[in-house]
């Protein structure tokens, strides 16, 4: 009881602290804050910049993915690598390679989803109506990323999901006959090397690492502005790998408790 | 930015914060923070952050609702504290 009102005093008082942090903000979409307007008698704001300028810099319309995938693209990479990290983390606490006690199953649930149960023939039939669905929408996402929201992160996680869905409705070894333990960990580091594969082709053209408009010889584009969209999308693709891997990978290993054998 | 609509989320917000966490049975405690996730993601749509909004749908009300999930059913159900 003691910790919980000492607990309960430091939150409040680190909440007030940011309150009182938070007071000081200029308002929701000030145009004359500094961050928006730049200093007086300064360079224009940063954000400003992007707004004018990052369509000529890179012709994509989606000011986000430009942002996020070529001026800021060490960072976009190495979260990339955070979720891959986090998901060989799971798979190095909890996976169970040699289990001693494999139980003999002469019917695994897996077929019955295909040939028809009484009790999840509703479950089944909604999933193979939806899942099939979400997999295109994931894949219009990760590809319409430069015009519209989305982009690799949030397909890959579409991808993950009805991965993950599939595992649900039906059972574990369902989903893992469509994706396996040896092709999701391969899959996984193949997104990041697509990644840092551009990165590296990069500086072999005589540019930076991830200087995306030196690759115009390489995709044969009109300019290097082009050029920057189109590796935008295959970055965005490598991170939809990895993304939607790691997740399914991550489901599989909690729900089985690192047998890979039976989940939820 | 409609302050009304803002909020009677933030007041969502809230409610769904308090009870996930002072909930004693941990799946409810996990579905009711992927409601929370889902309410984020309603204002930062409606603030005009749409592509967070998104990876807030995908990520905090969907996969990671079910991660929770799939723990709890390999751990235990009931909170100790």
């Amino acid at each position: 009881m003691l910790t919980k009102v000492i607990a309960f005093i430091a939150v409040a008082i680190t909440g007030s602290l940011l309150l009182y942090g938070v007071a000081d903000f200029p308002s929701f979409g000030d145009p004359n804050s500094p961050a928006n307007a730049g200093v007086e008698g300064g360079a224009p704001s940063i954000s400003q910049y992007f707004i004018t300028e990052s369509y000529k810099d890179t012709k994509v319309p989606n000011l986000v993915t430009s942002v996020l995938a070529d001026y800021r693209g060490y960072d976009t990479m190495f979260e990339t690598v955070v979720v891959f990290a986090g998901g060989m983390a799971i798979f190095a606490i909890l996976r169970v390679l040699r289990s001693k006690e494999e139980p003999p199953k002469p019917q695994s649930r897996a077929e019955t989803f295909v040939h028809g149960d009484h009790n999840r023939i509703i479950v089944g039939t909604t999933c193979k109506l939806v899942i099939p669905v979400i997999q295109l929408f994931a894949l219009y996402v990760i590809a319409h990323g430069h015009h519209s929201p989305g982009g690799g992160f949030q397909g890959g996680v579409l991808i993950g999901a009805s991965f993950i869905l599939l595992a649900l409705a039906a059972d574990l070894k369902t989903a893992l006959s469509r994706l396996n333990e040896p092709n999701y960990i391969r899959l996984a580091c193949i997104g990041i090397l697509i990644y840092a594969g551009f990165g590296v082709l990069c500086q072999i053209l005589g540019g930076n690492f991830l200087d995306y408009g030196v690759l115009q010889p390489v995709l044969f584009t009109d300019g290097p502005e082009m050029a920057r969209s189109h590796s935008m999308l295959g970055v965005e693709i490598g991170v939809a790998l990895t993304v939607s891997t790691i997740m399914f990978a991550i489901y599989a290993n909690l729900a089985s408790r690192g047998t890979l054998n039976e989940g939820l | 930015m409609i302050f009304s609509f803002d909020i009677i989320i933030l007041i969502f917000l809230v409610i769904a914060a308090v009870i996930s966490l002072s909930v004693k049975d941990l799946l409810s405690a996990s579905m009711i923070f992927g409601i929370y996730g889902f309410l984020i993601c309603l204002l930062w749509a409606e603030m005009g952050a749409v592509d967070v909004a998104f990876t807030e749908a995908a990520v905090g009300a969907g996969v990671s609702a079910v991660l929770l999930i799939a723990t709890v059913f390999n751990t235990k159900r009931r909170s100790s504290d």
